[in-house]
This record gives C-alpha cells, sequence and structure tokens, in this order.
C-alpha cells in the first residue's frame, strides 16, 4: 500500500523505511480528491488527515472509553473493572495530585489523570503491533500537551493572583536583595515562563523519539544483517548473519526498555504539570 | 561493497559527553533521596516534590544539548 492506500497499519506493505525518514507521516486517505482539486504533485505533508493523528484520536478514545467503562456504576464493592479504575485513578490522585498540589488538588485531577492517561496510551503503541509508532515521538504532539500545560499553570496563577502579582511573585522570588534582582529576574523569568514548557515538550519528544530509533537499529539493521547478506557475496562472512540474529534477541530487551521509559515519562510529564500549578499557587513565605 | 557506512556529523559525540553532566545531577538528586528516606521515612514527600524541581531543572541542559545537536549540523 503507497502513499495512496489505507496505511494505518504501518507494517503492511511499502518500500521498507529507514532512520529518520521512518518517522514522516502518511495521509490516512487516498490523496487522489485533494490532487485533482489543486492539480499538482502532492507532498505528504500537505495532507493533515495522516496516519499519527488517526493515531492521536483513537489513543484518546481509547482513554475516553476506558475511564467511562470503569466509572459506570460504581458499587460499594467494587468489581474486578471497579478495582482496576479505582487503582488507577488513586495512584494519581495520590501519589501525584493530593501529595504535589495539596487541599485544593480536585480542580486539577481530571486533567492530570486525563494527561497521564493519554500520554501513556499513546507511549504504549510505540510497542503495539497494530501502530508500532510511539505517537509523541511526532513533537507536534508534544508541543500541543506542553502548551496545554503551560496556559493551565499560567493561567492558574493568574487567576488567583491577578496578572501584576502573579508575575512579579514569578519573577521577583521573595528574599533577594535588591541589587541582584537585574540579574535574578530575567533569569527567573527565562526558567520560569521559556524553560519549563520547552523542557515538557522536549523531554517527552526526545525520549520516545530516541527509543524509537534505537529499536529500529536493532530491528531494520538486524533483520538487514540476517537476510540481505548473500553467501555469493565475495565478502560474505557468517559473522554478519550471526550479528543479525543476536540484535534481533536484543531488540526483545530494547523493547522491554522502552515500555518502561513509556511508562516513566507519562508519569514525569504528570508530575511536573503537578508540580509547576503547585508553584504558581503556593503563597510567598 | 560498504556493508556499513556511517555518515552524519561528529556533534552526536559531543552530545554524549554533555549528558555526562546532567546524568551525574540526576543521579545525585535521586540518591540523596533515597538517602534521606533511608533516615527519615515520613520526610519522603517533602523530599521528593524539591526533587522533581531540581531534577526538571537539571535534565533541561541535556533535553537543551539534545536540541542544539539538531540545530547546529
Amino acid at each position: 500500500m503507497g502513499p495512496g492506500g489505507f496505511s494505518l497499519i504501518p507494517l503492511e506493505g511499502g518500500p521498507p523505511e529507514f532512520g529518520v525518514s521512518a518517522f514522516e507521516s502518511r495521509p490516512l486517505f487516498p490523496s487522489q480528491i485533494w490532487l485533482e482539486s489543486s492539480g499538482q504533485q502532492a507532498a505528504w505533508t500537505d495532507v493533515w488527515v495522516t496516519n499519527h493523528i488517526a493515531q492521536a484520536v483513537i489513543g484518546a478514545a481509547l482513554v475516553i472509553g476506558f475511564w467511562l467503562l470503569v466509572s459506570r456504576r460504581p458499587k460499594i464493592v467494587p468489581g474486578k473493572r471497579q478495582f482496576v479504575g479505582e487503582y488507577l485513578y488513586e495512584m494519581i490522585r495520590n501519589g501525584v495530585a493530593r501529595s504535589i498540589i495539596g487541599p485544593q488538588y480536585r480542580r486539577y485531577l481530571p486533567y492530570l489523570l486525563a494527561l497521564f492517561s493519554f500520554i501513556l496510551v499513546n507511549n504504549l503503541f510505540g510497542q503495539f503491533f497494530l501502530f508500532m509508532f510511539p505517537t509523541f515521538s511526532k513533537i507536534g504532539f508534544a508541543w500541543g500537551l506542553a502548551a496545554a500545560s503551560w496556559i493551565l499553570y499560567n493561567g492558574v496563577g493568574v487567576k488567583r493572583y491577578g496578572l501584576i502579582k502573579y508575575f512579579s511573585k514569578m519573577t521577583m522570588p521573595h528574599g533577594v536583595p535588591k541589587p541582584l534582582l537585574i540579574l535574578v529576574a530575567p533569569l527567573e523569568f527565562i526558567s520560569n515562563f521559556l524553560v519549563r514548557p520547552l523542557t515538557l515538550g522536549l523531554r517527552l519528544f526526545a525520549n520516545l523519539f530516541a527509543g524509537h530509533l534505537v529499536i529500529m537499529v536493532f530491528v531494520v539493521g538486524g533483520s538487514w544483517l540476517l537476510w540481505s547478506t548473500k553467501a555469493s557475496s565475495p565478502d560474505y562472512s557468517p559473522i554478519w548473519n550471526l550479528a543479525g540474529g543476536l540484535s534481533l534477541l536484543m531488540s526483545l530487551a530494547v523493547f522491554a526498555i522502552e515500555l518502561l521509559v513509556g511508562c516513566l515519562q507519562a508519569y514525569i510529564f504528570t508530575v511536573l504539570t503537578a508540580q509547576y500549578v503547585s508553584s504558581s499557587l503556593a503563597e510567598e513565605h | 561493497m560498504n556493508l556499513l557506512e556511517i555518515v552524519g556529523s561528529i556533534n552526536m559525540i559531543g552530545y554524549g559527553l554533555a549528558t555526562l553532566g546532567p546524568a551525574l545531577g540526576v543521579a545525585w538528586i535521586f540518591a540523596s533521596v533515597i538517602n534521606g528516606t533511608a533516615r527519615q521515612p515520613e520526610a519522603r514527600g517533602a523530599m521528593l516534590s524539591t526533587a522533581w524541581i531540581g531534577f526538571a531543572v537539571v535534565e533541561a541542559l541535556a533535553i537543551i544539548a539534545i536540541a542544539l545537536v539538531f540545530v547546529f549540523k
């Protein structure tokens, strides 16, 4: 299935893609209609309904469906379904929201829970056979979440303190001598308003991008060494095939590490968002 | 026949060296939290929340560096 085909399933058909080019999105639907209306050659990136957008939407639908399912008709003595839901819910509620934000954590809990489960599901897509691609290794998706968290923690601070007071609270830490503020205030501004969202987005993106690239090195490189080296070629050596087989075996370990990294990054993103919200709410002392 | 030809920029090696600092920093932060928890288990929450802030700031160096690796080819 080439550029025109239904290519939600990336493992089927098409030329094998190596390296960074494997991260390019493909349009989900045949682009003939689009081509005829514009009358020119379509670049794949111009068609915005891509397999990765579809993946993110499917992830969101899965998250919504899961939480609707486990929260339906709750009983005093929970069954298996409710138990699983409550276990996950309490991990975020007590472990992240309540312990970091403090008494008024309830208002931010829905966002944090949605954030955690959405990132987790999308990260696990990297190891899931239908997709084999972590959505957040496309940096645009990570920027979207970072922007949402940035708006949240700044909006919360502005709402509580007012624009001027919040801004001065975030740029001028209490107890710093006046002359030093010339140095400290710009640094605090950069750190609190620019570096925070930048690192939130880049941390998520870089971890998944690098992880997916390492998986590809092991799997694609390994299978290439295993199959593409012909015994008839002059400089053939069985060591290549051996190395290919070993690297395919090692790829299983890399997959396991990527499962860990995916869960960890979802947790870290949630914890840091909660942390930033809590720092916006905190009183001067 | 070039079986495995490596092309590209050497700045990935520079990035590898540059991650040593943040790696040691992050390790030190969480090692301190583990130490502190062993000494005073009930203070774990307070230590962890400070540790997350410190972790974000220290790791920012490595994260900005990986962006710069791709910017300066």
